[in-house]
């Protein structure tokens, strides 16, 4: 059952962050940033213009997504990991009156709000550079949290599984990594193959750049209610399995 | 209602192996009530079905009032936790530590801060709050922890192995401390397998070994029945030759356990006088304690 127990331990959180705030920020931010910039100036000078506009505006969307799903997966995993493994803080927050739901609600949830300010900052900068001009994109402000919830759902799975923190290179090597290839931060998905593109069509990264592209250039996306069901449903069954796994490794 | 933690024939297994094989128990309010065991004996997992956090596979339990699982939240909202391992939030200060686990309990901020200071001064940690985890030592940390468990003023606190891996000061204020409790009406449950832990403290103790309880009772009642009141623990050279015969002869039981042979007797004086002859021989004459009874019902051969 969900219930608002699971804000205490979402402050503890933040209590932790707030210490750990300057280098945390300078990674969230720095990294993606000199990525997008570097990549969106440097090669899309060179490039005609992508999907109908300057590369880095294109590649704008895609950093968005790309560093919210980064950040919400390394919080799911590595640091939930720390949090339920190393530190054993879970099993300190179970012995008070305090369930597994409420933890996982929790690491999801903080996930999600430590993405947010990932994509935010790169939207900062998007509006602050001028490479999105429309009211639209405001609203790419409501699909963050979404893209974070979903990504830290499904890292939640892996965390649940780790033996231990070498586990997470294969979810990046094998999930993450090729699926900010196929599913359109760099370049378009019409690009790919038709194979490739029907395997994009079904990872969640696709939905969330399908979704947030065309509000940062001033467009309605097509399909909305399809993407948002999408990402929602990764969110909610990624969440039910994270939390049966994680029911059955602490159990025992 | 004077109990506050009844188990009946709990059971809990792990694939194919039971680990808590029909245990039942009663804990009276006040009282402190030890379980004793060897490594593997099913302690800890008595404590976490006893709390909710494992899912029995049978048996009733009822803590504080609340049957649980079913309502194990609820019942741990009176019960306060010191767990084996030190599980404190290295990242936070001491009083840190306790405001946040406080906020779990859904105590008001106010509340809790006004709380701290007291607890620090419990746990003798007074002008320790702003320290951080890392600087504090193995026995400061535990005692934190015992704060920690009292933020929710609980009514039981279960401790499993509360002095494991401290020096014999920081064991004694932990002791202490705990007759501190004890006096102010609190109920205690823990684990040990220090004998003369549960001896000091425990006004009842319950021996498990390999997920049953093999003896309960008052550390006294215990050697009463379990064992002969004198002992002569017989060391030196030669001393396994001159166990195998002249001990027989003279004591009720002997056991041997690498270099030393436990003499167990009503009267100790025949065992004595064979000593009296023997040169190389070293002994001591003691009464029997928990240890002896101990020995005795779980066997003296190594468990890991």
């Amino acid at each position: 059952m969900i219930s608002l127990r699971f804000i205490p331990v979402w402050r503890r959180n933040f209590l932790v962050w707030r210490k750990l705030a300057v280098p945390s920020l300078l990674g969230n931010l720095a990294d993606p940033m000199i990525y997008m910039l570097g990549l969106g100036y440097g090669l899309g000078d060179m490039l005609p213009e992508v999907g109908g506009v300057h590369y880095v505006a294109f590649l704008a969307a895609g950093t968005v997504c790309a560093s919210t799903m980064n950040s919400a997966t390394f919080e799911a995993m590595y640091s939930a990991f720390s949090r339920m493994h190393m530190q054993k803080t879970w099993e300190a927050i179970m012995t008070a009156p305090l369930d597994l739901e409420d933890v996982v609600l929790a690491e999801l949830v903080w996930a999600a709000s430590k993405s947010f300010l990932a994509g935010l900052a790169i939207l900062l900068v998007i509006w602050f550079l001028g490479l999105s001009e429309s009211w639209l994109s405001l609203w790419v402000l409501g699909v963050i949290p979404l893209i974070g919830l979903c990504f830290a759902a499904l890292a939640l799975i892996m965390t649940a599984l780790a033996p231990s923190y070498d586990f997470f290179m294969y979810y990046f090597t094998l999930a993450v990594t090729p699926m900010t290839m196929l599913c359109g931060v760099f370049f378009p998905t019409d690009r790919l193959p038709q194979a490739f593109q029907t395997v994009a069509g079904v990872l969640p990264l696709s939905h969330a750049t399908q979704l947030v592209r065309p509000l940062l250039l001033g467009a309605l996306p097509e399909s909305i209610a399809l993407h948002l069901a999408v990402l929602a449903a990764y969110a909610a069954c990624g969440a039910g399995v994270a939390f049966v796994l994680l029911r059955r490794r602490l159990s025992s | 209602m004077a109990s506050i933690l009844s188990v009946r024939d709990l059971r809990k297994s792990y694939s194919e192996h039971e680990v808590v094989s029909g245990v039942s128990l009663v804990v009276e309010r006040g009282q402190c009530f030890g379980l004793l065991g060897p490594n593997g004996a099913g302690k800890t997992t008595t404590l976490r079905l006893c709390l909710g956090l494992t899912e029995p596979d049978a048996g009733s339990i009822e803590l504080a009032g609340e049957p649980v699982p079913a309502r194990a939240r609820e019942a741990r909202i009176r019960v306060g936790v010191v767990p084996q391992m030190d599980n404190l939030d290295p990242d936070f200060t001491a009083s840190e530590n306790l405001l946040v686990y406080g906020r779990y309990f859904g105590l008001k901020e106010a509340d809790i801060r006004a709380r701290i200071p007291q607890l620090l001064e419990f746990a003798e940690l007074t002008g320790r709050g702003e320290s951080r985890i890392q600087t504090l030592s193995g026995g400061m940390k535990r005692r934190l922890t015992l704060a920690r468990s009292l933020i929710n003023d609980p009514d039981i606190i279960f401790m499993d192995e509360p002095t494991t891996g401290l020096d014999p000061q920081a064991r004694h204020l932990i002791w202490e401390r705990l007759k501190r409790l004890l006096a102010q009406g609190k109920t205690i449950l823990l684990t040990t397998h220090f004998m003369d832990e549960a001896e000091r403290l425990c006004h009842r103790l319950a021996i498990m070994d390999r997920g049953r309880i093999i003896a309960e009772g008052s550390p006294r009642e215990l050697i009463e029945q379990h064992i002969e009141p004198e002992v002569v623990e017989v060391y030196g050279e030669g001393v396994a030759e001159w166990g195998v015969h002249a001990a027989r002869d003279s004591a009720s039981r002997v056991e041997q356990s690498g270099e030393t042979v436990f003499c167990y007797a009503t009267d100790a004086r025949p065992v004595l006088a064979r000593l009296e002859t023997e040169r190389g021989l070293r002994y001591l004459h003691r009464p029997a304690n928990l240890e002896d009874v101990f020995m005795k019902l779980t066997g003296r051969e190594l468990r890991d």
